[in-house]
């Protein structure tokens, strides 16, 4: 059976063909499109490694069929930075040390761009980290991940604010 | 995973016909599916995709004043659409106590229902389990079992449903809109899913190729908006699944509880809805010890399936807090940590 799909990813045109179902889309970031910036942790909807955008809603891109997604658009942590500029939450990431050995931040950064879209935390410590409970780090770097959320999310909200103005 | 037939219906009515195929599986976001047939668990032969159908994404409003969900809505879509969170809170805070955001962004209503149990033998292939592999026996009777069941359970299975969202619905007389190739019928989510018994791997009242299509809240479970809390003990306080739950829904008038619905999670293959000690509560004041006498009758049937003796107490407790919880009056918003027993009930200690 071979199926064909069209996904955006960040923000270009993709036509996959796929030989075979199973394919998440996780692996056709990874294995078939070269963006291994996506991480497979646990490879089973408990580590947030896998993080990305689907539609603009944050999701365990290890528990989604790529076919079943046909049509949709896809941010992931390569599209974040707009060239050598970077993003603001990951460069909140980098002031506020949110990372030890780095293999769960990408997950972690896309999971605090949907966390902030969501707009459902505010500026509350502890929303944030109920907003982040999705994304493990072993590396125990929460504290500075709950303090780079924080601030992004302000320089935002001010960088909105001016725009508005 | 195994390799399985992939078919997009356009329709219920031709979701149906495909799933009809001996075989075949329903497939929404696939949270809990996708992670089944990746360690084996199941092995669908074909996949029939509902994400798409037009009308079972949809929120409605209804004249009696309650709101059909369709089975597609996503948990988050649920959880902050602003009339459905208005008038069933407890539903609300079910939803954000469950899962993760990443999760709870893609996870259905009808997968919620859905969602198969998750005790450690279930999960592993190389265990016995009645419920994966009828006749097989019950590896969790003389495992590790200080989270399984101890209200309807069977020397077949001592598995617990896992949902949080179940629990208030069951509280609040919600109604399973389901399709099949005989038609259309509904059932109460309290008579959805089913007890063990001898054959445990009969979860729900769903024949094969049945489709859950909606899930209807009825205006009549309104009149509990102001007093209804949903209370969850995890192992940790965020993202894990409940070791015990309980959603408390009361109408107080002068000061005097004049109806109550109370539901458990976490205690049986089931959403644990206690009729018993929702008459114990009506015509008392709502204080302290009525609720512990409440929480006295909603246990009495609990028995212990192996190391879990502790949960017994455990759900009398959180009965007692829900049901302190929900007299003190739903809040503005829900908590910073949904569902969690670290916050003060108000006015009272933080324990006891």
């Amino acid at each position: 059976m071979s199926l064909s799909i069209n996904l955006t990813i960040n923000g270009m045109r993709r036509t996959v063909e796929l030989d075979d179902p199973r394919v998440t889309l996780l692996d056709l970031l990874r294995e078939r499109l070269d963006l291994t910036g996506t991480k497979k942790g646990c490879h089973r909807g408990q580590c947030g490694a896998c993080t990305v955008l689907l539609d603009g809603r944050r999701v365990n891109s290890c528990l989604a069929l790529a076919v079943s997604n046909d049509g949709a658009e896809v941010l992931t942590i390569e599209g974040l930075a707009q060239g050598e500029a970077l993003h603001p939450i990951q460069a909140a990431f980098i002031a506020h040390d949110g990372f030890q050995c780095g293999f769960c931040t990408p997950g972690q950064i896309m999971s605090a761009v949907g966390l902030i879209q969501e707009g459902q935390v505010g500026d509350d410590p502890e929303r944030v980290r109920e907003g982040m409970s999705g994304n493990l780090c072993r590396c125990g770097a929460y504290r500075g991940i709950t303090e780079a959320v924080l601030e992004a999310q302000q320089t935002q909200a001010q960088d909105g604010r001016k725009e508005a103005a | 995973m195994n390799r399985f037939d992939y078919v997009r219906p356009a329709t219920v009515p031709e979701a149906v016909a495909a799933a009809a195929v001996p075989g075949s599986a329903y497939l929404a976001a696939g949270t809990n599916l996708i992670d089944l047939m990746k360690g084996g668990i199941v092995s669908p032969k074909r996949l029939v995709d509902i994400g798409r159908v037009p009308g079972l994404d949809r929120i409605e409003s209804l004249p009696d004043g309650g709101v059909r969900i369709g089975a597609c809505v996503r948990n988050a879509d649920l959880a902050y659409d602003p009339t459905a969170s208005k008038r069933f809170p407890a539903v609300t805070e079910a939803l954000l106590s469950g899962a993760s955001a990443q999760l709870r962004n893609a996870a259905t209503v009808g997968g919620n229902l859905l969602q198969r149990t998750r005790c450690a033998y279930f999960y592993d292939p190389a265990s016995a389990c009645n419920r994966r592999q009828p006749g097989a026996g019950c590896d969790a009777r003389a495992g590790d079992n200080r989270l399984h069941a101890v209200l309807g359970w069977s020397e077949s299975c001592i598995a617990t449903h896992p949902s949080d969202f179940c629990v208030p619905l069951a509280a609040l007389d919600a109604i399973v809109e389901i399709e099949g190739q005989a038609g259309r019928r509904e059932v109460a989510l309290e008579e959805f899913h089913l007890l063990p018994g001898t054959t445990p791997e009969r979860e729900s009242v769903l024949m094969p190729g049945e489709l859950v299509v909606a899930v209807r809240l009825p205006g009549a479970a309104t009149r509990f908006a102001t007093h209804a809390r949903y209370l969850e003990l995890r192992e940790r306080t965020s993202y894990a699944f409940a070791v015990v739950s309980a959603a408390a829904c009361l109408r107080i008038e002068d000061g005097v509880i004049a109806e109550a619905r109370l539901a458990l999670g976490g205690v049986a293959a089931k959403p644990w809805r206690t009729r018993a000690a929702e008459a114990a509560l009506v015509g008392v004041c709502a204080n302290p010890e009525d609720f512990r006498r409440a929480a006295e009758t909603g246990l009495e049937a609990a028995r212990p399936s192996g190391d879990n003796a502790f949960k017994i107490e455990l759900a009398r407790r959180i009965v007692v807090r829900a049901l302190a919880l929900a007299a003190a009056g739903t809040p503005e918003r829900v908590p910073a940590l949904p569902g969690s027993p670290f916050a003060p009930v108000p006015g009272g200690a933080l324990h006891g």
